[in-house]
């Protein structure tokens, strides 16, 4: 908490220069999957392979959550033999993957991305459309 | 005379707190946590504070639960009685499960979100539009239809470009134009069960027509049974008397089972192909458009095609319906390229601490850090409540609300204000039923020619109008308004009052 607070701090001092967004990658089909292509705004903030690092962990993340396995066949079946009233009281498997992804993303915007002046937007407040990362002007750098 | 002092100085005090905060305090409270399906920018209802989510038109949805009740409600009392005796107890039980399930499954496909993507943020929006003009060249009076493909297992499909959401769409989804929603994996939209159905409830829609098949079959076939015992009784035209409910039922029954087996049998084959009623209408996969073509989609076998539509994992709603509405960031791009700022779309301010929250109150923090930067350039366009996707930074046209009478060409839309009955989508070749095709590119074809507008069409030549549907959605058209403002700030948050007022 005490880090997202000096992300904070941070922040204040610095303004927003520019968004860039990571497209999903439709080229496995319907998964949800994002490109993992190096935009060119981030050339002089972050190494590519950081990023490409961050970006290939959220696939397989997702990937983990859409996985058709035995797990996600048990409990499709339970569901429906309940009649899906067990969502009431468990959560999904979909949905125990993006609490761990939350996770990961504040994570890495703590110990990667706020020290270099980025901030990455987890996907699903964007509707799992787009990774958005927020670019800020290098102001307290140069303090 | 202390105390008289005193009085009055608690006077002068209490009016002064009072004089103060006259605006404020109604402010706050009428602005305190608005959830975000008041907001919604789809053509849905909400019920239950957001938990229930609807399509505008629910009235055959009534119809169906009417006709499933009170033909159970008629087998259960009048039927049920004798073949117990007669039989089995164990029919009524059968009956009574079977009916439970078709109410269950019903009523989780008709309340639930189908799958709908929320539509993109300004600024996402406007860093589309700044790849596709790139792409395009900025060629011509109209940039061509936007498109993108992808090549997905082999196959080659076309990305397209939704209008009114301002996003690619991914394969397989589509926009509903009765809905107003992109709805992912979309398949149709059924009256009878009031929503569309989706990626999120298609599961559950299969299960209802299937149970509502087996407890169709099941009370045909029992009633008939009654019917029979009954007349080898006391004669037909007696037992016909004696339970006149049992008519209704057979009627009923009768034409119900040839609909919805025949509907079930047509969705088991598209569960064991992996296609949508879309798909299977367009015939995008058939093989008489090529040699090659084939379903990408399709996991090889029918079993796991099976497996994968019912009991794959279960994707979460992605609009968020019970959130609460925060302040979002100002959506600032550097002005360097001549591209203009715009402000932000919502002014809730949020006081949540909360780790997720850290972030919005953070941006919060940046807009009001960032407002003296917005005054030193030059005069930008103010987008206001941009939710009803009906108007894009950066264009100098003006954009006017509320329904407009000058698009004269038949469209996809004007068809959905009359939705057929009917959800057979394998012998009705209608293109009326909820249009699960594209809507925006035979509007591209026709704007091309006639230089019109739809709402799906906001680059437009500059000086014309921008006009609402035929339909009249004058709710979702309110506040889309297009305000170049000058640079007052104030005059922005003057301007963003009247919008919110309007669109109360």
């Amino acid at each position: 908490m005490a880090e997202t607070h000096s992300l904070q701090d941070l922040r204040q001092q610095a303004a927003v220069a520019a968004k860039v967004f990571i497209q999903r990658d439709y080229t496995n089909g319907t998964l949800c999957q994002f490109q993992t292509k190096f935009p060119s705004e981030l050339e002089t903030r972050i190494d590519k392979q950081q990023f490409e690092e961050t970006v290939r962990t959220l696939n397989n993340l997702y990937a983990e959550a859409e996985k058709l396995g035995s797990q996600s066949y048990i409990e499709g079946c339970l569901a429906c033999l309940t009649a899906y009233t067990i969502f009431l009281c468990m959560e999904t498997h979909y949905e125990k993957v993006l609490k761990k992804i939350a996770k990961y993303i504040q994570e890495q915007n703590d110990k990667v991305y706020a020290p270099r002046g980025l901030l990455l937007t987890d996907p699903i407040e964007r509707g799992l459309r787009v990774i958005e990362i927020t670019i800020f002007e290098d102001r307290s750098l140069t303090q | 005379m202390h105390l008289g002092e005193s009085t009055r100085e608690c006077e002068y005090s209490q009016i002064s707190t009072r004089s103060s905060t006259p605006m404020e305090t109604p402010y706050k409270k009428k602005t305190q946590k608005k959830r975000k399906w008041e907001t919604f920018p789809g053509r849905n209802k909400f019920y239950c504070d957001g938990r229930i989510m609807m399509a505008k038109q629910t009235g055959v949805f009534y119809l169906t639960l009417v006709l499933i009740l009170v033909t159970c409600g008629l087998f259960f009392t009048f039927d049920c009685w004798f073949l117990a005796e007669q039989l089995t107890p164990i029919i009524p039980v059968i009956g009574g499960v079977l009916f439970l399930f078709v109410i269950g499954t019903l009523l989780r496909t008709s309340f639930s979100d189908p799958g709908v993507l929320p539509r993109a943020t300004p600024d996402e929006a406007a860093d589309l539009e700044r790849q596709i003009d790139v792409a395009n060249g900025s060629t011509g009076y109209r940039p061509p239809p936007r498109t993108k493909e992808v090549v997905i297992n082999g196959q080659t499909v076309k990305l397209k470009y939704c209008f009114t959401c301002k996003i690619f769409r991914p394969p397989r989804a589509s926009h509903c134009s009765l809905c107003d929603n992109c709805v992912e994996r979309f398949d149709h939209h059924c009256p009878w069960v009031g929503n569309c159905v989706g990626k999120r409830n298609y599961r559950f829609f299969y299960m209802f027509i299937l149970s509502l098949s087996f407890l169709t079959v099941f009370i045909f076939a029992f009633v008939i049974t009654h019917i029979i015992l009954n007349s080898q009784r006391i004669g037909f035209l007696s037992a016909l008397k004696d339970s006149p409910a049992s008519v209704l039922e057979v009627v009923v029954c009768f034409f119900s089972v040839w609909s919805i087996v025949g509907l079930s049998g047509f969705h088991t084959y598209l569960i064991s192909s992996n296609q949508t009623t879309n798909e299977d209408i367009k015939g995008s996969w058939s093989s008489k458009r090529s040699k090659d073509n084939y379903n990408p989609y399709s996991y090889g076998n029918i079993f796991t095609n099976c497996c994968a539509a019912l009991c794959g994992p279960l994707p979460p709603s992605l609009i968020d319906r019970r959130g609460f509405i925060q302040s979002d960031a100002p959506q600032l791009a550097p002005p360097t390229n001549g591209i203009p700022m715009y402000g932000s779309t919502q002014s809730q301010q949020s006081h949540m601490c909360d780790q997720d929250q850290c972030i919005q109150s953070t941006k919060f923090v940046l807009q009001v850090a960032t407002t003296p930067l917005l005054q030193q350039q030059s005069s930008e366009p103010v987008i206001l409540t941009p939710e009803n996707g009906a108007s894009i930074p950066g264009r100098t046209s003006l954009a006017l609300g509320g329904p407009c009478t000058s698009l004269p060409m038949g469209q996809p839309t004007p068809p959905a204000s009359t939705p057929s009955l009917s959800c057979h989508e394998a012998t009705d070749l209608l293109p009326v039923h909820g249009h699960p095709h594209n809507h925006s590119h035979p509007l591209q074809e026709q704007v091309a020619h006639h230089h019109f507008l739809t709402p799906e069409e906001v680059p437009s030549p500059p000086g014309m109008l921008h006009c609402g549907s035929p339909l009249g959605h004058s709710h979702t058209m309110q506040g889309s308004f297009y305000n170049p403002a000058s640079q007052d700030s104030l005059h922005e948050d003057s301007v963003r009052g009247l919008v919110k007022l309007s669109s109360v």
